[in-house]
């Protein structure tokens, strides 16, 4: 049993309905989809059960009338666990950084970026818009447009 | 006076001279030393991957070379290596062993650089005199091979788009072997000379415990114990083929970071004997569709700071429906606060260096072709100063005091 084996053969044995959704890509990737409620129990398991201990990044996406969240996971050795889920515009999702003190910046970059809200979230700077940019606007919705720079615009022109 | 009053807080940046790129540290002192930093990073923000989602991908190649100045070919790398992933491209095996070799000719010359700004900032500026010096030779040898000193524009979805002729191994052999003489100086110099490792060692403590859960990559993470790796722990490229040591350090602090990056340097020399003497032969290109079937992959890279990650998704047309990028220095950087708490804040610069934050290198002309391309010409550099002035003076700026390379004055 390869090691990509072994940890979808462990998250199926404690998360029985996750069976049809851990997904092996390739020798080193792992993708699993998990439904709000239950993603902070299949996360913790994650980090403490199987010692992903490397939290690479957060990856925010708008999927229309949700925000796709993708948390990429590593430990030693190199396989990473991708745990997607998502969570409807406007509603909340909970902080990592108990487990990840310095996932917060990339929390602070879906909340300007994509206009998430993160729950428990530290008090801190935002990250990385202007202080001055205006309220309501986040650059990575589909639906957005720079207003007059052609930024976002389709077919943008390279000049 | 109660102690919260004896706080004195300090901004420093967005914009100071000790910075060589916009952030802010708000700093509080006790006296000479920090007890505290806040960060706020986001001024050098332009929207790359938003700019992503509007162009398509052969046009995002050379849109993501741009996200870093001195780790072009790392962006690049990462980029395109998901969207084969995505497309199920397998790549010639020359394509991989030309890219890999660019890489580590790449990660030569940003160690080198490093080491330079890291004595500039502890006041030996010998050694940035030197090291720059000796940078120079890796710096024309990646102009031979790719055209250009920095963003190479050398690959593409499906491999890369310049070859390397025979006539130009001896010249990369005789690079490495010359820059390999440097770096046993400079690894000599660095164990034995007293104030260098009295000036570095014990600064910017981050302990392997927190190097861990603060995220740290690269030689900030292996100068502080942990072994990670992409190149070892999920093989991209060649570096499946290459024998390499991963180097690490226990010392936790500034000196374990200039000791991590020196041995890498070593490392890389070998690496690049090997890529060269094992060339295979072969096409270095698979045709790519322009449109990319739906699908997402997540591609890791071990950039010369440490991983750099790319996550794309697409949605088979021939734009990408997103595009995500960490660089290593957004990881680090949480670290640095770290780092600096309990510390002086004389050190504050060198720690910041530490972690080799990216920042922009500067271009020059080379001439490299004689052709005209849609009507381009290309200019020498004594050309380019001199119509430089001339735009300049046209528009009322007086530039004649300026000398041209010790030349007449223009």
């Amino acid at each position: 049993m390869s090691e990509a084996e072994g940890v979808q053969a462990e998250l199926v044995a404690k998360f029985p309905f996750l069976a049809s959704v851990v997904k092996i890509q390739r020798a080193k990737r792992v993708w699993v989809e998990v439904d709000q409620e239950r993603f902070a129990e299949v996360f913790g398991f994650l980090v403490k059960g199987l010692d992903f201990s490397n939290l690479c990044t957060i990856t925010g996406l708008d999927e229309g009338t949700d925000l796709g969240f993708i948390y990429h996971l590593a430990r030693n050795g190199g396989l990473m666990v991708n745990v997607k889920t998502r969570c409807p515009k406007g509603e909340s999702m909970k902080t990592v950084t108990p487990h990840f003190p310095g996932a917060g910046i990339y929390e602070r970059e879906m909340e300007d970026l994509l206009g998430a809200r993160i729950e428990g979230l530290p008090e801190g700077s935002r990250y990385p818009l202007p202080d001055d940019w205006p309220k309501g606007e986040h650059p990575l919705l589909k639906d957005w447009k720079a207003k007059g720079t052609g930024a976002g615009e389709e077919g943008a022109k390279n000049e | 006076m109660s102690e919260r009053e004896r706080i004195v807080r300090v901004p420093i940046g967005p914009q100071h001279p000790a910075l060589k790129e916009p952030e802010s540290f708000m700093v509080d002192l006790h006296g000479e030393k920090i007890s505290a930093v806040a960060l706020r990073l986001g001024y050098n923000h332009r929207g790359i991957e938003k700019g992503c989602e509007g162009r398509t991908y052969v046009q995002d190649v050379y849109l993501v070379e741009r996200v870093c100045g001195i780790c072009s070919h790392s962006h690049s790398t990462a980029f395109v290596q998901a969207v084969e992933e995505i497309a199920g491209l397998e790549l010639p095996k020359r394509a991989k062993y030309i890219r890999t070799l660019i890489a580590e000719l790449e990660r030569i010359h940003s160690h080198l650089l490093w080491l330079g700004v890291a004595g500039h900032e502890i006041g030996f500026d010998t050694l940035l005199m030197y090291t720059w010096r000796d940078r120079e030779q890796v710096m024309d040898l990646l102009a031979a091979l790719t055209g250009n000193r920095v963003n190479y524009g050398l690959n593409t979805v499906g491999g890369v788009r310049r070859d390397v002729s025979p006539e130009q191994i001896p010249e990369i052999l005789k690079v490495v072997d010359a820059l390999e003489g440097r770096t046993k100086y400079y690894i000599e110099l660095a164990m034995t000379e007293e104030t260098l490792a009295q000036r570095l060692a014990g600064v910017g403590k981050l302990s392997k415990a927190d190097a861990v859960t603060l995220g740290a990559v690269g030689p900030t993470a292996r100068a502080s114990g942990v072994d990670r790796d992409t190149r070892r722990d999920d093989p991209y490229a060649a570096y499946d083929e290459l024998e390499f040591q991963v180097v690490t350090d226990d010392r936790c602090d500034v000196f374990g970071r200039a000791v991590v990056r020196l041995g890498e340097l070593m490392q890389s020399y070998s690496m690049v004997r090997q890529l060269v003497k094992n060339l295979p032969d072969g096409p270095i290109a698979v045709k790519a569709p322009l449109k990319i079937p739906a699908g997402e992959a997540v591609s890791r890279y071990e950039a010369p700071r440490g991983e750099d990650m790319h996550y794309v998704r697409a949605n088979g047309t021939d734009k990408p429906e997103r595009v995500k990028i960490r660089a290593p220095t957004l990881a680090n950087t949480q670290s640095v606060a770290k780092m600096l708490e309990d510390g002086y804040l004389a050190d504050l610069p060198i720690v910041v260096a530490a972690i080799d934050p990216c920042f922009s290198c500067t271009d020059r002309t080379i001439a490299l072709r004689d052709g005209t391309r849609h009507g381009a010409r290309t200019m020498g550099w004594e050309e380019l100063v001199t119509y430089g002035v001339g735009w300049y003076r046209a528009r009322g700026v007086d530039c004649s005091r300026i000398t041209v390379r010790g030349g007449p004055r223009a």
